[in-house]
């Protein structure tokens, strides 16, 4: 019997783990079922959740079982970033057609946000493409969108030095209450925070099991993102929460 | 106006898919539906033609459902389709006489070889503007008639009908055996290898040389014009443009002006490069071809040059080599180092295709020292892709006398930042990512909308188009000369790898 108030699928995934990392070689469904007495429907059940996160490999020929190679990169990055890009593509488009705007879409990466996507603002002028580059994660939207959902960056993030872009530039004191009114709506903006004109909204994309993988948002100048009081439009918030939702459900992060 | 939208069906080598577009080229609905690939032998490949119609009944009236509209809001539907598979089917019964022979099927191998060593061969390129090759209808017609008994007699008296894949749902959607409409456009009759590129209409010697009655074919038609209203799966919806869909992505990305290309990034690659109103024949590996004709205007052609492996490369070092987990994978791994570290993949799978068209090269690895990491490999895996290309280009402004100023490209692999930034690096120019990348049944959308005025001309057409990313070329000239030096080495290096079989 387990823990009182553990959850008993929890734990049998983690002996099946256990029994996969301590074998020299594949296991089949029978032998993990009989040597955990497992039922058979259970133990499936739960090779195949294991499987769509990544932490479990079914061999195509023999149809044996092995760790994945996600349970390896555990401590590194979750999801690729080239293939978050890819997996986004077709959703940041569109979010550039309707709003107007310029679409980023940004991870953490060493106290910053690194820009892993970036569509141009479809009027055709000169533009350049700033994939790879850095932003502040206070002073963005989509900065503070990763900042809502990853408690250890927010750690740091408020320990460190806060550097106030322009004066209306969140603060230290002003960040906790920030994140938490983020975490609350379910999306980020930002007025006038980075660059004195310009503001930006973002929302969280999420992956398997509603991990934040990332956040995905429009930027432009104040005046057409936010109405005459500096609220952002609705309407463009409405764009960017429909961006992040399509791309997290083909992500598997939401349920359909 | 109650007409709001355009529909396009793209009928591809693996799927269908319907596509609801609105007025600003936006995607409002799609669906799609797989069909069967069949292989009876080695090297055949086989499409089950009433599978691909029944798909297009199911998804035709789904995609209206939603998108929320009827088909009376439906202004015009637009065909795009794989180009050069064939179908013979009964007039009067609509059943194809045996399944349809897919573009990629090397049957016709030795009859083309036969056909070859005929004294008008060579005027079958100087006529159609296609080397004699396997992948063109005509040797599947003449094979299916070849093969099949009392055949080419029911063609003969018109009672057995030709067509490839936009002409076989043209005549379904018109209503089949009760007056359904036998046509096809002038991009998918010049994959045909039966139609002179000049006159855009069938030519009598290339009939007696392939040995095929007229009376089977379609009537050649413009792209973009109204052929008739569908009774099913659209009813009473005028159908109002057809292209092959390699020519609707150009027509997509609004490649109107000469000297505008674009490139598809897929398992393979295809660039076409718009030559104007008069055809150019190539002395360089390309394929002359219609780039489209819209009612009423003169035919507009273009050169085009396919790369048989470029994303099939990445699946290749993915499933082959495992080593990456998926494919946008590649361009972290080739990001963990700063070069290819004097490492070149030449992917000649199976032979090299333009602009070199050699059958017996196989693909090599060449410049392997115990420095070569892993990553180099992904770099020289992506760097295959950009050289592949720079040589479709260099064969095309050498044909066409234009120089190439920029390159419009779609297709998965656009995804690739490190891959774009390459291509722009070793053309020497900027490469454009369009907003929209459904570049193909968006082209045929825009030839139906233009048919039936739902769009007013090209400019409005290209008033649609916007840039999403760009890269500018950035390396140093002397670099760029070196390794496309280096590169055109290891291509050498794959040449009469195999040896003729002994007879």
């Amino acid at each position: 019997m387990g823990v009182p108030g553990a959850i008993q699928s929890i734990e049998r995934a983690a002996a099946i783990l256990r029994l996969l990392a301590s074998s020299s070689g594949k296991l089949g469904m029978g032998e993990i079922s009989r040597s955990l007495e497992l039922a058979k429907g259970t133990t499936h059940g739960i090779l195949r959740t294991l499987q769509q996160v990544g932490f479990v490999e079914q061999d195509t020929a023999s149809g044996r079982y092995q760790l994945g190679a996600a349970l390896l990169h555990l401590g590194s990055s979750y999801l690729d970033v080239n293939e978050l890009r890819s997996r986004s593509i077709n959703w940041a488009d569109p979010l550039a057609s309707r709003s107007g705007e310029a679409v980023r879409i940004g991870t953490v990466l060493d106290g910053k946000v690194l820009v892993v996507h970036h569509v141009f603002r479809p009027d055709d002028t000169f533009q350049t493409l700033d994939v790879g580059s850095l932003l502040p994660l206070h002073a963005t939207a989509l900065g503070k969108v990763l900042l809502a959902w990853d408690a250890a960056a927010a750690i740091v993030a408020v320990r460190g030095e806060l550097t106030a872009f322009t004066r209306k530039t969140v603060t230290k004191s002003g960040l906790g209450r920030a994140l938490a009114t983020v975490r609350e709506s379910g999306w980020a903006a930002e007025a006038g925070e980075y660059h004195p004109e310009e503001a930006g909204i973002a929302a969280p994309i999420r992956g398997h099991g509603g991990l934040v993988v990332g956040a995905i948002g429009i930027s432009g100048p104040t005046e057409r993102v936010c109405d005459a009081r500096g609220r952002p439009d609705p309407t463009l918030i409405g764009y960017v929460r429909d961006a992040a939702r399509a791309i997290s459900r083909d992500l598997g992060g939401l349920r359909t | 106006m109650t007409e709001s939208y355009v529909v396009a069906i793209d009928q591809g080598t693996t799927s269908t898919r319907c596509i609801v577009f609105d007025r600003r080229g936006q995607l409002v609905s799609v669906q799609q539906r797989e069909h069967h690939q069949h292989f009876p032998r080695p090297g055949w490949v086989e499409h089950d033609a009433v599978e691909i119609w029944r798909a297009v009944q199911q998804l035709g009236p789904r995609t209206l459902r939603q998108a929320g509209i009827g088909p009376e809001q439906v202004a015009a539907v637009g065909i795009t389709n794989q180009r050069e598979t064939t179908v013979l089917w009964d007039r009067h019964t609509g059943i194809p006489v045996s399944r349809a022979i897919v573009w990629q099927d090397t049957r016709t191998d030795e009859l083309v070889s036969a056909l070859a060593a005929q004294p008008f061969a060579p005027e079958v390129a100087v006529r159609s503007g296609l080397p004699l090759a396997t992948y063109f209808s005509a040797p599947k017609v003449r094979w299916l008639l070849d093969h099949t008994p009392g055949l080419r007699e029911r063609c003969a008296r018109g009672d057995v009908l030709f067509g490839t894949m936009e002409t076989w749902l043209i005549w379904n959607l018109t209503g089949g055996p009760s007056g359904g409409l036998h046509v096809t456009d002038v991009t998918n009759a010049s994959r045909t290898m039966l139609m002179d590129l000049r006159t855009l209409s069938w030519d009598d010697d290339l009939l007696a040389f392939f040995d095929i009655p007229r009376a089977m074919l379609p009537s050649i038609r413009s792209s973009s014009e109204v052929y008739g209203r569908a009774v099913e799966a659209f009813p009473g919806v005028r159908i109002g443009a057809a292209l092959g869909d390699q020519q609707a992505a150009l027509f997509g990305q609004t490649c109107f002006a000469p000297g505008d290309a674009k490139c598809t990034y897929g398992t393979g690659s295809f660039l076409l490069l718009n030559t104007g109103s008069a055809p150019v024949r190539s002395t360089h590996g390309l394929l002359s071809t219609v780039a489209y004709q819209i009612a009423g205007a003169d035919p507009v052609y273009a050169l085009e040059g396919s790369i048989a492996i470029t994303g099939s490369l990445v699946q290749w070092f993915r499933d082959q080599l495992g080593l990456i987990g998926t494919a946008p994978e590649i361009e972290t791994l080739a990001r963990t180092v700063e070069d290819n570290g004097g490492c070149y993949i030449v992917p000649a799978f199976s032979g090299l295709f333009a602009p070199h068209w050699r059958s017996e090269a196989r693909g090599v690895i060449v410049g392997l020292t115990s420095y070569i990491t892993k990553g180099h490999l992904a770099r020289a895996v992506l760097e295959a892709t950009g050289w592949q290309t720079r040589e479709v280009v260099d064969a095309m402004n050498a044909d066409s006398g234009l120089a190439l100023r920029s390159l419009r490209v779609d297709g998965g692999m656009t995804a690739d930042n490190l891959l774009m930034q390459f291509v722009a690096d070793v053309l020497d120019v900027p490469v454009v990512r369009p907003m929209v990348a459904e570049t193909v049944s968006l082209g045929a959308a825009y030839a139906a909308g233009l048919a039936v005025g739902y769009w007013p001309d090209l400019a409005d057409l290209r008033r649609n188009w916007h840039r999403a990313a760009q890269w500018l070329p950035s390396m140093d000239p002397e670099l760029r000369a070196d390794e496309y030096d280096n590169w055109q080495r290891a291509v050498e290096r794959t040449f009469d790898w195999l040896r003729p079989k002994a007879s």
